[in-house]
């Protein structure tokens, strides 16, 4: 066992983990931050992003001991302060970017962190962007647009709606 | 001006907040005190006799706290076949048992055959590997092509069956000899051998599952990921456990998408309830994904031979189709009437054609079960026609626009009766194929191939005219056809004595939204806010018995139960008003949620006659019940028929073979509309599906039945830079005419009618650049496969 330090959302966390335990794992189990999701175990689906001192990161295939001391950021913090919405969340309300709501938490954190590197993407760096988060039910259509949309473009114009 | 509330607004999603916030409840995010872990230990082989099973070194491995066998279940039930089908010869179908672990024989890579349940998930991951070692499973030869399964009786899935057959279906089989003739004199006849390629439904929320057992009541507790709890406790509870309904609650909590791979009962249910009973401890399961691609139910793999005679011009004469369908190891709960009733009778098309006979043949191989996946044998059937239309239009050089144009039925003839057994409604398929050659700007098309073949690409077009029939029903037809369920839904509208309302429904919202579009209808209905309206599913303590969410079927059959009841509701409140207002019941009109006497400004709102019936002191108690709840239970008089048209440009590059979706139109009738914004997400999804399963999504057993595609590092799911925006409409409106609500159902259309557009899209462009030898390229159309299509 290890004893990991890190803070998430916020708020300082400190836990005995076993070297194997995962971030996700860590999150879900550890802290009952069940938000982030675990949906293929290989790194592929991205319902697991969470952003690891700014960046977004795979939390399914990532150890918590290897984030000790980190910042990390989960969809349960993104919010905003008075609990509303932030930007990008409700971009994804307005455009109905989700379905089951399964992939959202990491379709969120990987939208959050593309317009934080890139705060006006085109459609084409938006869906390449976009590439390691697998969504089953929107065909992606209004994910793209509100990721447009939460980055201050007129999503509807261009998607030639 | 769009309505910005009520039916046919485009009203955000309420549910959306919760699952944007992290605040989603899926099954596996659920902690429960006590609880322990199930871990299945599954086979390795596709098809073994089990030898011998050594529970002793990892009963004693820490943390173990209990180990099951297929030996424990062999003297309960079997998970059944939801529907019973009839070869030719009026014998009745082959259904093997499948019991909750396998017993005798492992028949598919990934069937379980124990379970270790431990203190921790790790414990329990590792006791099962030890159980893996220490079992001696005989591999036996594996069969896998259905072909070599229908050809070689001496291997065989099921000992008691002796060529891997389960039917040999005939529909109709009274019309084979007048479609025969038809063939025999028909001007011209196309041929298309062609696979419809299996897949694997892929909802992003892993199946999961969690038994509860309380010994002070006898009561169990199933959570579990499932688009229809009341039929999941149905199947676990009478079928297979001998449990009384009664005892079992089933809870369909958050579930993170189904596309059909939920509806079915499965034997990780029954084993999570099993182990609670004995240990008196929650017993949790989720799977890992491979387990998922493993176990989860299959869709389509169907290989048909279609034949379609036709006039020289383009007149459809008949159609004859042979097809092998696969069942897998066992009978998944709907796998028998997804190759049959569900895609025999979609054999017409939108055509008027006068001769139509299907035959199918369903096949056991060692592959995981095939059931229901989007669109559910309506994608296999209208695959077949429009590829065929399509082939017939190359090979008299005839116009795919006119053709179809020439062919569909027309407006005025309606009711249509087809030559398989359904009678359309209504429908306009000029109209949407109008609509579709406008907005996809069909007249533009050369000046954009000339643009794509500057940049060295070839553009095709390609056009589907496709029709489903959803709601499936009524329930007295489809017990004559061998339905083992009713197919009706329920719903019950309480109104709490404070005038906001509870609505429970028996249709199941995982990823549909009906949380918020069922509260649209009876906001509008009741003249109330939708947000005084909580609509509550998913738990079968607390809704009516209804038959969960498929085959588009919610809005049209649980919507019209729901609209029922508000109808109930407000013909009870008229006679609470009348008495209040001291008028005659037939005096009172119930409009913007006022009950007024006619013709004058007497009135009661809403709120106060709910009021009345909670406190009913000025109440006619002697001739009416207080209390203002009604449930209802609407089984439809016929399926509904979503129908439309789309249209979808490619660009192949002829070096690589790649293709590119350069724009995907669709023009769709749904009747009428009650969220835009939520329909259109529907057909979004729906068309990304039927783009994967063109260009990308194959599902690949070797032959020795081992899975290759088995996660998503090789299973080419579709992503968000495989697809482009589509263009999508729906204000083409023929109402349906036998449900309240005037509703069709929009789920699956996308996935029907996107498939042939691309696979068409592909030929059109491969022929415009000179390729005319290819004929056919089966989906997906990879690269590789393009590629040696055009070199080949």
């Amino acid at each position: 066992m290890t004893k990991v330090t890190m803070t998430v959302n916020g708020k300082a966390v400190s836990a005995e983990v076993e070297g194997r335990t995962l971030l996700s794992t860590f999150l879900r189990e550890g802290l009952g931050l069940t938000g982030t999701h675990v949906g293929c175990d290989t790194s592929q689906c991205g319902a697991c992003v969470v952003h690891v001192d700014g960046k977004a990161v795979k939390s399914c295939t990532t150890f918590a001991a290897d984030v000790a001391g980190a910042q990390v950021k989960t969809i349960e913090g993104m919010n905003n302060p008075d609990g509303s919405l932030s930007v990008v969340q409700q971009a994804f309300q307005d455009h109905h970017g989700l379905q089951c709501g399964f992939c959202t938490p990491g379709m969120v954190m990987s939208s959050a962190a593309l317009l934080a590197e890139n705060p006006k993407p085109t459609e084409a760096e938006i869906r390449h962007y976009l590439e390691g988060n697998i969504c089953r039910c929107t065909g992606y259509h209004n994910i793209v647009k509100a990721v447009l949309a939460a980055s201050g473009q007129d999503a509807a114009a261009l998607a030639a709606e | 001006m769009p309505k910005d509330t009520g039916i046919g607004a485009s009203s955000k999603r309420r549910e959306d907040v919760r699952f944007l916030s992290g605040r989603g409840v899926y099954t596996d995010d659920m902690a429960m005190h006590g609880q322990t872990y199930a871990v299945f230990v599954r086979s390795n082989v596709a098809h073994g006799r089990i030898k011998s099973i050594n529970t002793a070194n990892a009963a004693a491995m820490p943390g173990v706290l209990a180990i099951f066998t297929g030996e424990d279940f062999k003297d309960v039930g079997g998970n059944p076949a939801g529907w019973l089908i009839n070869s030719r010869d009026g014998t009745p179908m082959r259904e093997p048992k499948r019991p909750v672990l396998a017993h005798g024989k492992v028949r598919h890579v990934g069937d379980a055959y124990a379970a270790v349940i431990a203190e921790t998930y790790n414990q329990a991951k590792d006791a099962a590997q030890q159980l893996a070692d220490d079992s001696d499973i005989e591999e036996l030869p594996a069969i896998v092509d259905m072909r070599k399964a229908v050809a070689d009786a001496s291997n065989r899935v099921h000992d008691e069956i002796p060529d891997n057959l389960c039917f040999d279906w005939g529909w109709i089989e009274d019309n084979r000899a007048a479609v025969d003739a038809a063939f025999k004199s028909a001007p011209h006849i196309t041929t298309l051998e062609l696979v419809n390629n299996r897949l694997v439904p892929n909802a992003m929320e892993p199946r999961a599952s969690i038994g509860e057992y309380f010994p002070g009541t006898g009561d169990y507790k199933l959570t579990t990921t499932s688009q229809n709890p009341h039929l999941t406790r149905l199947l676990v509870a009478a079928f297979v456990l001998g449990i009384p309904e009664n005892k079992l609650t089933v809870v369909a909590p958050d579930v993170g998408g189904g596309f059909g791979s939920k509806i079915y009962h499965y034997g990780e249910e029954a084993l999570v309830l099993a182990a609670a009973r004995k240990l008196g401890r929650p017993v949790r399961w989720t799977a890992e994904r491979t387990e998922s691609f493993l176990t989860d139910a299959h869709g389509r793999d169907h290989v048909t031979k279609i034949e379609m005679a036709s006039t020289k011009d383009g007149e459809i004469l008949a159609i004859r189709t042979e097809t092998l369908a696969n069942v897998g190891a066992y009978l998944s709960n709907f796998s028998t009437a997804t190759p049959t009733f569900l895609h025999g009778t979609l054999m017409a098309g939108p055509y008027k054609v006068p001769h139509v006979y299907v035959n199918v043949k369903t096949v056991f191989t060692n592959t995981a079960p095939v059931d229901a996946y989007r669109g559910a044998g309506r994608p296999e059937a209208t695959f077949s026609i429009e590829r065929i239309v399509d082939k017939m239009c190359r090979e008299l050089n005839l116009d795919p626009f006119e053709v179809r144009r020439k062919n569909l039925i027309q407006p005025d003839q309606f009711p249509y009766t087809t030559p398989v057994g359904l009678v359309y409604d209504t429908g306009n398929y000029q109209a949407t194929l109008d609509k579709l050659i406008e907005l996809a700007d069909v007249a533009g098309f050369e000046k954009r191939a000339a643009a794509s073949k500057a940049k060295g690409k070839l553009r095709g077009m390609g056009l589907s005219t496709w029709i489903e029939a959803c709601g499936i029903a009524p329930s007295n037809l489809v017990g004559v056809l061998g339905s083992r369920v009713g197919l009706y839904d329920a719903a019950t509208v309480r109104v709490n004595a404070t005038g906001n309302i509870s609505v429970m429904t028996g249709a199941h919202s995982h990823g549909q939204g009906h949380e918020t579009v069922f509260a649209q209808v009876v906001a509008e209905k009741l003249g109330i806010p939708e947000s005084s309206i909580e609509i509550v599913h998913g738990d079968t303590s607390k809704i009516p018995f209804g038959m969960g969410s498929y085959g588009s079927r919610s809005l049209a059959v649980c919507g019209s139960a729901m609209s029922k009841a508000v109808d109930k509701i407000i013909a009870k409140g008229k006679k609470i008003a009348a008495h209040m207002l001291e008028a005659s019941e037939n005096d009172i009109v119930f409009a913007d949620g006022k009950f007024s006497v006619a013709g004058t400004d007497k009135a009661k709102s809403f709120g106060e006659i709910a009021f009345s019936a909670y406190v009913p002191h000025n109440y006619p108690l002697e001739t009416l019940e207080p209390g203002l709840e009604e449930t209802a239970f609407y089984d439809p008089a016929n399926f509904t028929y979503p129908a439309g048209a789309y249209l979808c440009e490619v660009e192949v590059d002829p070096e690589t073979g790649k293709v590119d979706i350069a724009s995907f139109t669709c023009a769709d009738d749904f009747g009428h509309v009650m969220n835009p914004m939520i329909v259109e997400g529907q057909v979004h999804g729906g068309v990304g599906q039927g783009i994967g399963q063109a260009l990308l999504e194959n599902t690949s057993y070797d032959e020795n039945g081992q899975l290759l595609t088995a996660s998503y590092m090789d299973y080419a799911m579709p992503r968000a830079d495989d697809v482009p925006f589509y263009k999508v409409d729906h204000s083409c409106i023929t109402p349906c005419t036998h449900n309240p609500l005037g509703v069709k159902g929009c789920g699956e259309a996308g996935a029907i009618g996107s498939p042939p557009a691309v696979v068409n899209a592909v030929i059109d462009a491969l022929h415009r650049g000179g390729h005319t030898h290819v004929k056919h390229i089966d989906m997906p159309v990879s690269p590789a496969r393009v590629w040696q299509a055009i070199n080949g």
